[in-house]
């Protein structure tokens, strides 16, 4: 993947309260393995909830339940 | 039953006796059916070695087949993040098999099978025999969802499957059934982890003996975590590690994606979900108001303002209906039994020292229940949510919110709490803060120095003053909590990141019968732990209040005697029992105490009889009540003020005349018992969960600074 690509490439951070998206890929780091026992796996349908009133961190829906995460940890998950 | 003879005769002996460990993710359902199953016959220790809470209980299966549960802590797979979860793992994969559990039985949210099977799965690659029971399938029914048991107990493997509806009780007898026959382990591995690994699996099945691949994967997995892998053996397994590439993260990556994958098919031929129209759930509509900027924390803010009315309100009248049978059961004491040493120390020591313990016990069993009612409504992973920004900015994580608040109950589940708590650094600075939080072992103290000072009167007509105050006293204590993480935020150094990945699931009314227990449990924690310290520290007090060195006591007596005689004062004659009293506690190894360390004390406002008080509870707050309440009974006559209340209030400076507990006295005290580490057991506790003496020194350090410092101003402020 070349830089370009890179920048464009979402994350699930950015998207807004009420959308869906489809998970394609989370990036490696510590947390990888936690966020896939958590089922955010690449295929998954995400929807965006709400984000808490501070602006962080966020609900997400995935496979029926909600699911909170920080800001920081939503961008590892690149969706399409 | 264990005569040989009966060994001879019956051979082999039935298992008669199982161990049943009850495994899951966190809010499937795992402590209701816990619950179900063993019913009031439950208790609660810890886990050998670890501070862990250990619920077990025991159930009758069938005929004479009976079984001891095990309530393992919620997780979502064998890699634990947070210590609690270390636990299971411990537990399954004990070394000595005798001591593993029989069955383990895996309760699922038939809601959400995919991810709560991810767990099922490597339970089950450990050979461990296992049940898998569905839970909650009257919300499946209710969403359409059907699962077809036959197909997935098959493709598991042969386990048996269980549908429940744990909040009806609907399954459980298919359940017992289930659990009463014999159950195998399955043959064969779900997935098979060998060819991840080959080389460095074999040498640790052949090196340890253990009896499959997964588990001997585990191990190399879980060298550092496992707490029966010692030192030598985590280092050989490290170099195995080393010697043939075994890359713990990823190949925990790629097993975790391979067990869903193999999951996914499953569920593809077990399960029809219905295609969902997208409607909001009502759980979620409540969020929408319920984490809304404004409403969010105003609704967060009235639940803990009713807490502490419902506190105050509602718990007053148990507990003046305790307070008098206490006063009237020490009264009864002293008129009824023959006068001597055993009467007295029964009348004046030990009866008004439980009974300052059972006064609280409505108290506390309010303060529970609201805790679990939260808990168990779902609510309290809206306040994580809701505070994990603020938290942070101080150094603690959303998590702490949780060690926070049960922390207002009692500092040491509060910090056992902070297991849950993924990062070291958070965790640590939420060990060192919890304490400040009120806890239910202020409450007596604070409800006797509020009801002193404080009028028991109504704001508007409606709000109770006394409630007020308390509720202050908690945010003091919240306030400093906040401060103190803050300062060591700045401190505490650690390369480590924090994360706060969380399920939160969906709006449930409370199970009433879950708080019950709750409530039952811990209330009666309460009265034994804390009675058996504050019955010990009123027998020694007693003892140490009624005899005192050479015979100081009698002239001491004698002076107050020939005073009286030669002086015509008729208040010091009518008084001569008050004064003769107080002269005997004056001499006693106990007021030799307290004179000792008057001086440090002085400039709080207090005298030598709150210094007694103030070294007795040390140990813990609580005893400051029952100590008031021995020192103020030595030589009480009964007849008059029945109270302890009554009698502080009573209480006057022999030599000013001035009232004791004026209000600068008393804020003064609430202060101090706000901040003051004034409680062995969780200086224990914290030395066990940060394996030193360097922090629960620092922290008991820090405390009492404070709190000397914060008395001393408020009583310079209020006098």
């Amino acid at each position: 993947m070349n830089e370009a690509q890179m920048l464009l490439m979402k994350t699930l951070d950015q998207l807004k309260p009420g959308e869906h998206a489809v998970i394609k890929n989370i990036k490696s780091s510590a947390l990888t393995i936690k966020l896939l026992e958590m089922g955010l796996l690449p295929g998954k349908e995400v929807k965006y909830n709400y984000r808490a009133p501070l602006g962080d961190p966020i609900s997400v829906k995935i496979s029926g339940y909600n699911l909170s995460l920080r800001i920081d940890e939503a961008s590892q998950v690149e969706i399409i | 039953m264990n005569n040989p003879a009966d060994t001879l005769l019956h051979s082999p002996p039935p298992k008669t006796k199982l161990s049943i460990a009850l495994v899951g993710n966190p809010n499937s359902g795992k402590s209701t059916i816990f619950n179900l199953l063993t019913g009031l016959n439950q208790k609660v220790g810890n886990y050998p070695g670890v501070t862990v809470d250990k619920k077990s209980g025991k159930t009758k299966l069938s005929g004479n087949t009976s079984a001891e549960i095990i309530d393992l802590p919620g997780t979502y797979s064998l890699y634990p993040r947070a210590a609690d979860e270390k636990v299971v793992l411990d537990v399954l994969m004990h070394p000595e098999k005798e001591k593993r559990p029989d069955v383990a039985v895996v309760i699922a949210d038939m809601n959400n099978l995919e991810r709560n099977l991810l767990l099922f799965t490597q339970i089950r690659d450990l050979s461990i025999p296992s049940v898998l029971v569905l839970n909650m399938a009257d919300i499946a029914r209710k969403k359409g969802t059907s699962v077809d048991l036959k197909v997935l107990s098959h493709r598991l493997g042969n386990v048996p499957v269980v549908s429940m509806n744990a909040r009806s009780g609907e399954g459980l007898d298919e359940l017992k059934q289930v659990l009463s026959q014999p159950i195998a382990h399955a043959d064969e591995a779900f997935l098979d982890v060998y060819p991840l690994a080959p080389e460095s699996i074999a040498e640790v099945k052949q090196m340890y003996g253990v009896s499959n691949y997964y588990e001997a994967y585990q191990w190399l997995q879980s060298a550092e975590r496992l707490r029966f892998i010692d030192d030598k053996q985590e280092a050989q397994l490290k170099s195995i590690r080393n010697a043939f590439g075994f890359d713990p993260n990823q190949l925990q990556i790629t097993e975790t994606t391979e067990r869903y994958r193999k999951i996914q098919q499953i569920l593809q031929d077990a399960v029809r979900i219905p295609e969902s129209e997208e409607k909001s759930s009502l759980s979620d509509r409540i969020d929408h108001i319920l984490t809304h900027k404004v409403w969010g924390y105003l609704s967060f803010f009235v639940i803990l303002f009713l807490i502490f009315q419902a506190i105050f309100a509602w718990a007053s009248v148990p507990m003046d209906f305790i307070d008098y049978l206490f006063a009237e059961f020490s009264g009864w004491i002293q008129n009824n039994l023959p006068d001597g040493i055993l009467t007295s120390l029964l009348a004046e020591g030990i009866v008004p020292g439980v009974g300052g313990i059972v006064i609280f016990v409505p108290q506390i069993a309010i303060l529970f229940a609201f805790i679990a009612l939260l808990e168990e409504s779902g609510y309290m992973s809206r306040v994580v949510f809701l505070m994990d920004k603020v938290m942070r900015k101080v150094g603690l994580n959303g998590r702490s919110v949780v060690p926070l608040i049960s922390g207002l109950a009692c500092a040491i589940p509060a910090i056992m709490a902070t297991r849950s708590i993924d990062s070291w650094k958070d965790r640590l600075i939420t060990i060192m803060v919890t304490p400040l939080m009120s806890c239910s072992a202020r409450l007596p103290v604070y409800t006797v120095l509020i009801a002193l000072v404080v009028p028991a009167s109504n704001v508007w007509g409606f709000i109770n003053l006394q409630g007020i105050v308390l509720m202050g006293m908690y945010l003091l204590g919240f306030l400093a909590a906040l401060g103190s993480a803050w300062v060591m935020k700045l401190i505490v150094k650690t390369k480590e990141r924090s994360f706060l990945i969380m399920e939160m699931p969906a709006y449930r009314w409370p199970r009433w019968g879950n708080v019950g227990f709750t409530v039952l449990e811990k209330s009666k924690t309460f009265v034994f732990e804390a009675g058996k310290i504050i019955f010990a520290v009123s027998i020694v007090l007693w003892v140490l209040a009624s005899y005192g060195p050479g015979d100081d006591i009698a002239q001491g007596e004698q002076q107050v005697r020939e005073q009286a005689e030669n002086s015509n004062d008729p208040a010091l004659i009518e008084n001569l029992d008050v004064a003769i009293a107080t002269s005997q506690l004056e001499n006693s190894y106990a007021g030799k105490f307290g004179k000792w360390i008057e001086p440090v004390i002085r400039p709080l406002g207090y005298d030598w009889k709150i210094g007694i008080a103030l070294i007795t509870s040390f140990a813990a707050r609580e005893v400051f009540v029952g100590t008031m309440a021995t020192l103020y009974s030595v030589g009480e006559d009964f007849d008059d003020e029945s109270t302890i209340i009554g009698r502080m209030r009573s209480e006057r400076n022999p030599e000013t005349g001035q009232q004791v507990f004026r209000p600068a006295v008393a804020f003064s005290l609430l202060v101090f018992y706000a901040f003051a580490m004034q409680c062995m057991s969780t200086i224990a506790v914290v030395y066990r969960e940060t394996k030193g003496w360097k922090w629960p020194v620092i922290q008991t350090v820090y405390m009492t600074v404070l709190a000397y410092v914060s008395a001393l101003a408020v009583y310079q402020l209020f006098s």
